[in-house]
């Protein structure tokens, strides 16, 4: 049975009770995992990496290879929004340091996380929005290599941004030792956006626009033809994809506390690749498929950097060769045509 | 910026310094792109690798001067190493890529990146490497502008090679099977040509082209592991402003590329001459999208 | 459901393997952390920053290690290389804290290193004490957990510049006629260089004529030189890391560029006076420490002793990163013994009250873990050997300006 179908969005009893089943083990997972807790918050947010690339990658047939840079977008402008309310950011980021002791407490922290959060949503697709129609005329391969572009440039050009802390990057403001654990503050902060995300995009995917960009990965002169509004489409769906990257961005920035220009904000060939190997991987153009292939993602990629430290980038490039050559369908694409054709076979 | 710009107003032999630089190294450039445009031309493969075989090939040549091996000689191991490897990568991954999504290819071709990376920072470190050819420089307008020699001997050499290429493919069995199965694959084969093996054929050689680009570049100018993008960037670049199959706006391209990164650095600063590169993809790309779009609109 | 059955499988796999337990060690040893750059940009003071570890555990260990509630500890170090990248210091950091259960950090080389590393260890309560980072932004932040036992990178260059302006008549100007070329790394020290010799510049009135800020690739000045060469400043300030030194040094030969002042930091560590001794000639070099120091402390003897064991054991002179790293790994052993405990919020209370004479120098740490107590020496390459030219209660020389052409 296929969840995601357009147009059969009924809220039965079982599909409740897995809704259910999976929000308490969301809430309840870094109480009883605490060791694990900044992992989990990671895969969140890589969840919302993978799901919003998939929507313009998968869904929409435009693979991006530059999705990074919104989560840059976002997660700078949270930065920004949480150090400016309160001190000029130039100075906080002056090499130093304009001899005063930046510090946070409580509700400054916490406001300025909340208007953060809502800062780089809004920037981020601000910056979609504006990229769109120059970008999104572009097709197939061209796309992807200009995206790529585009991300890259972004970190290369943060990177001599003397204001944001330029080459040597910005630290988000230290969490005031009152707060107590801000780690879990974020993890439900990110359990929130990825479960926001999810049923926003089933819920996107199973009305006229889910068709209108399936339309335009199948065929899109024909569905030009037949007049569908291929161009706003393409423009919304690149916004919301843009949102939701800003938040994950910005929420991750807090978690590292550290945002380097070209490794952590625009990290073209670390972050922006493996948002789209988790889709890959689960399975593109599903809604499920991002969601396994992250959480997929995010375990081996513990383990190679836990045992094959040093090797652990060699590993995870074969596993992107393997991937792409002999599993382009994911897991769940997979799955799915064996389910197909036991189905078939009497 | 400004500054900068006064400054080459009041010495304008600064621009002259500026042009030479850019063109000695568009050389390097246009041989990259070349075997690029070879590749995406007869198997229609973009090769994310491309950067790290000229790293490699750089690294090899790091490699031959450390154990005393005479400058030159290092060009042609580096492009016999980096042939076999193209040929064993070939048959691992690339000939499973053939006739598939464009997608498919350019990310298996990055993954093949990633992993080149890590190994040639575990072999020769993460630091960047430069080959020391003790060769001095010539100095023209009073000492202001200064040539140095060995970026002139690894401009020639890239031309001396790219001329070479042009009469392989014109003029030689291989070379013209290629040219055959790039134009018209299916074609080829009718006629008896081994289309697999051309592919083969094909990617080998371009990797041993960006290995003796990468030997010759490590003379002049530093090699580093993760430097490999910035180079796949620049061919990417080139070859679609020069299209494919057109030899001489690939020269014309990478020497203005060259001149352009060149100036931008100085004027820029050099802390922007990477986003300089990457950013001008973009506009590349996005007025070509124009150029197509009225041509489209054309034939509504 | 097959496909769930193996994600949890894979899952449980993944926990025990991850929650399997993890060094720990004997009961007499004290584990120190540090992620150290052994490959990458920074791969050569990673070396010397390691150098300086090990030989200070070594004679911590040998004076009767440390004695905490009667028992007997040694110290050892548990390296990682962090590849001379932020986001391989904050993994790595991680790692030690978490998996590794380290309870003190040293840290890493370079302001930038240590900047990506600060967020971790205050998360997890864990104090660092390094002798590497001496970039002022480090000790604006409200951190708690780091203590820097160098001198701040603001006053790297400033006897420099205070140096020139004495001496402008050798050059025959004012000194508000002195033009001045700054070539520095973009990253949090060489900004941090760059501010204080700003400052300097601006109490004597000069011009600064040149401003370039260099990636920190670093690898070629020549766009730099060539405006040199246009506009002939007197004084050329370069400020990055060891390439920085290596590089400046080496094109100014090859380009026949000619500054009557040159200032670099880093020089010795680029071991520019054993190995370019002609192209460093006369070149003036901020340094940290100096082996004719009169400081000395109960594990190593005095500054001397320091560099001919280090030479014994190394075979090559201290570089002052290697003598500011030992200097932090006394300090923890100091703190330590003052504790008498391993509680790391314990010790961390202890390193903020240290005050301790080191073969390096005095430390003693204000409330925000920086070391005011010790002073920036400079020197002048003369003859293949670094003379100290200032303060002058050390100056063996006297510093001499213009540099002959070359």
């Amino acid at each position: 049975m296929t969840a995601s179908a357009p147009g059969t969005r009924t809220l039965n009893p079982a599909r409740l009770t897995r809704i259910g089943a999976v929000l308490a083990i969301g809430v309840v997972t870094p109480l009883l995992f605490p060791a694990y807790q900044s992992q989990a918050t990671e895969l969140l947010l890589f969840i919302v990496f993978a799901l919003a690339w998939d929507l313009v990658g998968g869904q929409m047939g435009y693979t991006s290879f530059g999705n990074v840079l919104f989560v840059g977008v976002g997660m700078y402008v949270a930065a920004i929004v949480q150090v400016g309310l309160y001190y000029d950011v130039g100075l906080y980021n002056e090499a130093k340091g304009g001899g005063t002791q930046f510090v946070f407490d409580t509700s400054q922290f916490l406001i300025g996380l909340g208007l953060g959060l809502i800062a780089a949503a809004v920037a981020a697709g601000l910056t979609a929005f504006l990229l769109g129609p120059l970008v999104l005329g572009i097709r197939g391969h061209y796309f992807a290599i200009c995206t790529l572009g585009l991300g890259i440039a972004a970190g290369q050009l943060a990177a001599g941004i003397p204001w944001i802390g330029g080459g040597s990057g910005m630290l988000t403001p230290n969490p005031p030792a009152s707060l107590g654990d801000v780690g879990l503050l974020l993890y439900y902060l990110a359990l929130s956006l990825a479960l926001a995300c999810t049923a926003t995009f089933a819920w996107l995917l199973s009305t006229r626009f889910g068709l209108v960009l399936n339309a335009i990965r199948d065929d899109e002169d024909k569905a030009e033809a037949m007049g569908l509004p291929t161009r706003r489409a393409k423009i919304a769906a690149w916004v919301i994809a843009a949102a939701f990257l800003g938040v994950a961005g910005a929420l991750y920035g807090n978690q590292v506390r550290f945002i380097d220009p070209t490794e952590t904000a625009f990290a073209g060939a670390t972050i922006g690749v493996w948002m789209i190997l988790m889709a890959l991987l689960g399975g593109k153009g599903t809604l499920l498929g991002p969601i396994v292939g992250a959480i997929l993602f995010q375990i081996t990629k513990e383990l190679f950097w836990t045992y094959l430290l040093g090797w652990q980038r060699v590993a995870l490039g074969v596993l992107i060769i393997v991937v792409a050559v002999f599993f382009p369908e994911g897991i769940v694409g997979y799955a799915r045509a064996r389910s197909r054709r036991s189905e078939e076979t009497p | 910026m400004i500054g900068n710009l006064l400054i080459l107003y009041q010495a304008p032999a600064l621009g002259v310094q500026l042009l030479i630089d850019g063109i000695l190294i568009g050389a390097v450039f246009a041989l990259a792109a070349y075997g690029m445009a070879l590749v995406w031309g007869v198997t229609n493969i973009i090769n994310v690798a491309q950067g790290e075989f000229v790293m490699l090939g750089g690294f090899v040549a790091v490699f031959c001067a450390e154990h005393g091996l005479p400058l030159l000689l290092a060009v042609p191991i580096a492009a016999a190493v980096l042939y076999a490897l193209g040929w064993a990568l070939f048959r691992l991954v690339i000939v499973h890529l053939i006739g598939r999504d464009m997608f498919i290819s350019v990310l298996a071709t990055f993954g093949i990146a990633i992993v080149l990376q890590q190994v040639m920072a575990r072999l020769f470190g993460a630091g960047d490497r430069i080959v020391d050819s003790g060769l001095a420089s010539w100095f023209l307008f009073d000492g202001l502008v200064g040539i140095a020699q060995v970026k002139v001997l690894v401009f020639a050499c890239c031309l001396v090679l790219g001329a070479g290429l042009t009469v392989f493919l014109q003029r030689s069995r291989a070379g013209q099977a290629i040219r055959a199965v790039a134009q018209e694959p299916r074609a080829a084969a009718v006629l008896g040509i081994e289309t697999d093996k051309v592919y083969g054929l094909t990617f080998a050689l371009n990797a041993a082209i960006c290995g003796a680009a990468g030997a010759l570049a490590a003379m002049a100018y530093p090699i580093h592991p993760y430097g490999g993008l910035s180079y796949t960037i620049r061919s990417f670049m080139i070859v679609v402003v020069a299209g494919l199959g057109n030899l001489a706006g690939v020269v014309w391209a990478a020497a203005g590329l060259g001149v352009a990164e060149s100036f931008a650095g100085f004027v820029l600063g050099p802390q922007y001459q990477i986003a300089f590169v990457f950013g001008l993809l973009v506009v590349v790309l996005v007025l070509r999208n124009r150029m197509l779009r009225r041509q489209r609109q054309y034939l509504r | 459901m097959r496909r769930s059955q193996s994600i949890l499988s894979i899952l449980a796999c993944a926990l025990s393997l991850g929650l399997a337990p993890t060094s720990g060690g004997a009961a007499e040893v004290i584990t120190l952390g540090a992620a150290v750059s052994q490959t990458g940009k920074y791969a050569l003071n990673g070396a010397n920053t390691k150098n300086g570890y090990d030989l200070a555990v070594k004679a911590v260990n040998e004076k009767g290690g440390v004695e905490i509630g009667g028992e007997r500890y040694d110290l050892q170090i548990r390296y990682y290389d962090d590849e001379s990248t932020p986001a391989r210091g904050t993994e790595l950091a991680e790692r030690l804290i978490q998996q590794d259960h380290v309870k003190f950090i040293l840290g890493p080389y370079g302001s930038g290193l240590i900047k990506a590393m600060l967020p971790i260890v205050e998360r997890y309560g864990v104090p660092m004490v390094e002798g590497n980072g001496a970039a002022r932004e480090l000790f604006t932040k409200g951190y708690r957990h780091i203590f820097a036992v160098l001198s701040t990178s603001d006053q790297y260059l400033s006897s420099a510049i205070d140096l020139v302006a004495e001496q402008a008549k050798k050059l025959g100007k004012e000194p508000k006629d002195i033009t001045v070329a700054l070539a520095m790394e973009n990253d949090p020290f060489g900004q941090d260089v760059r501010a204080g010799v700003l400052e300097g510049i601006d109490k004597h009135g000069m011009q600064v004529v040149i401003d370039d800020q260099l990636p920190p690739e670093l690898n070629d000045m020549s766009v730099t030189l060539a405006k040199i060469k246009a506009l002939k400043p007197d004084v050329l300030v370069v400020s990055g890391h060891e390439k920085g030194a290596l590089t400046a040094v080496t094109q100014l030969k090859a380009l026949k560029v000619n500054v009557p002042v040159l200032v670099m930091t880093h020089c010795d560590s680029a071991k520019l006076a054993e190995t370019l001794p002609d192209a460093s000639e006369c070149a003036f070099c901020a340094q940290q420490w100096h082996a004719s120091l009169d400081y000395k402390d109960r594990w190593f003897g005095s500054a001397a002793d320091f560099a001919k064991r280090y030479k014994e054991t190394y075979g090559e002179d201290a570089p002052y990163q290697a003598a500011q790293s030992a200097a932090a790994v006394l300090v923890y052993a100091d703190a330590l013994a003052r504790a008498q405990s391993l509680d790391p919020e314990k010790v961390r209370d202890t390193l903020a009250e240290t005050d301790l004479e080191t073969f390096f120098g005095p430390i003693k740490f204000d409330e925000t873990g920086r070391n005011r107590a010790k002073p920036m020496v400079l020197t002048q390459i003369r003859d293949g050997k670094y003379k100290v030219v200032s303060p002058k209660k050390w100056a063996t020389a006297e510093a001499v300006i213009p540099r002959p052409a070359r």
